[in-house]
């Protein structure tokens, strides 16, 4: 009973929080790309309601920052002027989900700008930047799942359909990649793959890449679920009437995977958003001035970054409710359908 | 002994499909080392390819694949075109340090899992159980990654611990005993992040497993007998647990790999980890290949070990294996 309502509740919770990704452009003040050379490296700046005397202030505002005298690194509130901030305000123009031009944005300060997550070294927004970003990371999560989610089904299918050799041969290679770790397959996969390109493609390759790793634990788990589907009495009543291999797999298997492959998908989601992270971080996947969660994360790899500027951390924890959204999902998913296992729910790595 | 030779004959196949696998990569690739050579005015189309052909990167794949066996069988993994060297000493140097880090790891984080499932599978669905399923939950949903950097900033704002690096400066001058104590100071952190990466994974698996042993008649009649909580649980259950546990030993050593490498890099450890990174990104092919095939050594090795460890403790295994 409480079981389809845990289902649905993390179902909305991720729900909410993909569309705060996917409206990025409403949600962030400015443009990901858009540099501020004066700003360099600012820390998050405070909203304020209490003004400095005091006073209660009617809408929101912020203190702009100022260099603290005789320090190159420290910065204090300049208290003199308060800069309000106007919700549902017209700003740089973007285009929703990659289609509908607008204007319209959650907030904005009066021209002047507010880093509410700080800066980069480029007077970035972070928060714009870590929201435009997670497009990336997220579409190159979900379409990596996909193709890996195909992959495994269409050899899945194939091998527990057929049987014979050609079971014998894909599922010993399954096992090749099972027992790969699947940060060196991924390694070795990109090694091979050219390094100087558009983002663009950059980002297909990194679906690719990706999408290529996982497929053997799907595909093992689907040629279970074909083996004893394809002797069930409809099945073999369909094949009396005549019915054709491909019309069968189709019509009357592939349904009967669906609880499957769901529950894989919940599973390799986040760990390919993970994966994408993890090769733009090495500077392996997406390139600058493209942000995505994993080459925002990349300045960390200097010292004085990592010293100086803890904000630059905070793309990193943007993750961490995707993680629990799927991971919620999964395990309520498994439990639906009735396969409850420790070794899936916490495996996190696709080998 | 049939049962070590099958499970030995599964990993020469493993390690043979690895290399062949990573050999068929590296023929879809556009480019190699070379190629930046050629677009540089001073050195001749000649001179370039006279390199490859020194290196036989000019010959069909099947032949240079030969090559490569060939030369392993000798005991060499290749030569490396970014260090001017054979692949093989580079590797030993950095993969001493990454075993340096794993095998601590994973000493810790068996350590620490066993007693901490235990405990929490002794008291199934009561409060402790409950703090620990939470806090393993919330471990489970922090990223490797995200968690060796956060970690790293900690490291580095505090400045209780040493960022990066092997061992200090003038660590050949120290006395053994504080050549140890710094050692033991740079894994701190590394071995931090592994070990609470793979930690929830591995107290929930020994959770699970001995939560469902408990359950056993033999068990129970264990407690109507009245032997002692200690050695029941880590006496009797503990051992009828271990099949899945050892198994899962097998697996746990690849998610370590793939765990160090990345916070090998992080935290700037020289391990393999760097090495590869930068094999990659000079598409020094025999680098790549060969820093790949010895982690699949380890890898296998781990399972090996694994499986010695099943034939030992599992009395099921031994039966069938003799019966064969």
């Amino acid at each position: 009973m409480t079981r389809p309502r845990k289902l649905i509740r993390w179902l909305v919770l991720l729900v909410v929080f993909h569309s705060i990704i996917a409206g990025a452009g409403f949600f962030a003040p400015y443009d990901p790309v858009e540099q501020d050379r004066d700003h360099p490296y600012f820390p998050p700046m405070r909203v304020h309601f209490v003004d400095a005397h005091g006073h209660l202030h009617q809408r929101p505002f912020f203190y702009p920052l100022r260099l603290r005298e005789g320090s190159f690194d420290q910065y204090e509130e300049v208290t003199a002027s308060a800069v309000p901030l106007h919700f549902f305000t017209r700003g740089p123009a973007y285009r929703l989900l990659g289609f509908v031009p607008s204007r319209l944005h959650l907030f904005d300060a009066d021209g002047a700008r507010i880093y509410l997550l700080g800066s980069d070294a480029y007077g970035r927004d972070q928060l714009s930047r870590i929201l435009f970003g997670g497009q990336v990371s997220l579409l190159a999560g979900l379409l990596g799942a996909a193709v890996t989610l195909l992959l495994g089904a269409l050899i899945g299918m194939a091998a527990g359909y057929y049987g014979g050799w050609r079971d014998e041969l894909l599922m010993r290679a399954a096992e090749l990649f099972l027992a790969l770790p699947w940060l060196y397959l991924l390694f070795a996969l990109r090694a091979f793959l050219p390094l100087a390109v558009s983002p663009l493609e950059a980002f297909i390759l990194v679906v690719v890449v990706i999408g290529m790793v996982g497929w053997a634990r799907p595909a093992r788990l689907l040629r279970g679920v074909v083996l004893t589907v394809k002797e069930r009495d409809f099945v073999r009543a369909a094949r009396g009437f005549g019915a054709s291999d491909l019309y069968l797999l189709r019509r009357h298997i592939l349904p009967e995977t669906a609880s499957v492959l769901l529950t894989q998908a919940a599973i390799l989601v986040p760990q390919f958003v993970l994966a994408e992270m993890t090769l733009s971080f090495l500077g392996l996947g997406v390139p600058e001035p493209m942000s995505s969660w994993g080459n925002l994360l990349a300045s960390l790899q200097q010292y004085s970054v990592l010293v100086s500027y803890w904000w630059m951390y905070l793309p990193a924890l943007a993750i961490v409710p995707f993680f629990l959204g799927y991971l919620g999902l999964a395990s309520a998913l498994q439990e639906r359908t009735g396969d409850y296992k420790m070794e899936e729910k916490s495996s996190w790595s696709p080998t | 002994m049939r049962y070590f030779l099958r499970r030995a004959f599964h990993a020469v196949f493993l390690l043979f499909g690895v290399s062949l696998l990573t050999f068929l990569f590296s023929a879809l690739t556009p480019g190699n080392y070379f190629d930046e050579m050629r677009l540089n005015p001073q050195i001749s189309p000649e001179t370039v390819a006279a390199l490859r052909a020194q290196y036989q990167l000019d010959r069909p794949l099947p032949v240079r694949y030969a090559h490569w066996l060939n030369a392993v069988a000798h005991g060499e993994l290749g030569f490396s075109f970014a260090y001017n060297s054979p692949v093989g000493p580079l590797l030993w140097v950095r993969a001493r340090n990454t075993l340096l880090l794993t095998v601590t790891a994973t000493l810790f984080a068996w350590l620490l899992a066993l007693p901490l499932g235990v405990w929490s599978a002794s008291r199934f669905g009561r409060a402790p159980d409950r703090v620990l399923s939470w806090a393993t939950a919330t471990l489970l949903v922090i990223p490797d990654l995200v968690l060796a950097l956060g970690l790293l900033i900690l490291a580095v704002r505090t400045g209780w611990f040493p960022t990066g690096g092997l061992v200090s400066v003038g660590f050949e001058t120290m006395s053994p005993l504080h050549k140890i104590r710094d050692l033991a100071f740079h894994m701190a952190l590394p071995v931090t992040a592994l070990v609470l990466a793979t930690l929830p994974m591995l107290v929930r698996h020994v959770r699970a497993s001995v939560a469902e042993v408990l359950q056993a008649p033999f068990l129970r009649a264990a407690v109507g007998h009245g032997i002692p909580n200690r050695k029941l649980l880590y006496g009797y259950a503990l051992r009828a647990a271990a099949n899945p546990l050892i198994s899962l030993f097998g697996f746990s050593v690849g998610t370590l790999l793939s765990g160090s490498l990345l916070v090998e890099v992080v935290m700037s450890w020289p391990g393999l980890g760097p090495l590869l990174l930068e094999a990659i990104l000079a598409r020094d092919l025999y680098l790549v290949i060969g820093g790949v095939l010895l982690s699949m050594i380890f890898l296998v090795a781990g399972n090996l070990f694994a499986d010695v460890l099943l034939f030992w403790a599992d009395p099921r295994i031994r039966i069938a294996a003799s019966a064969k």
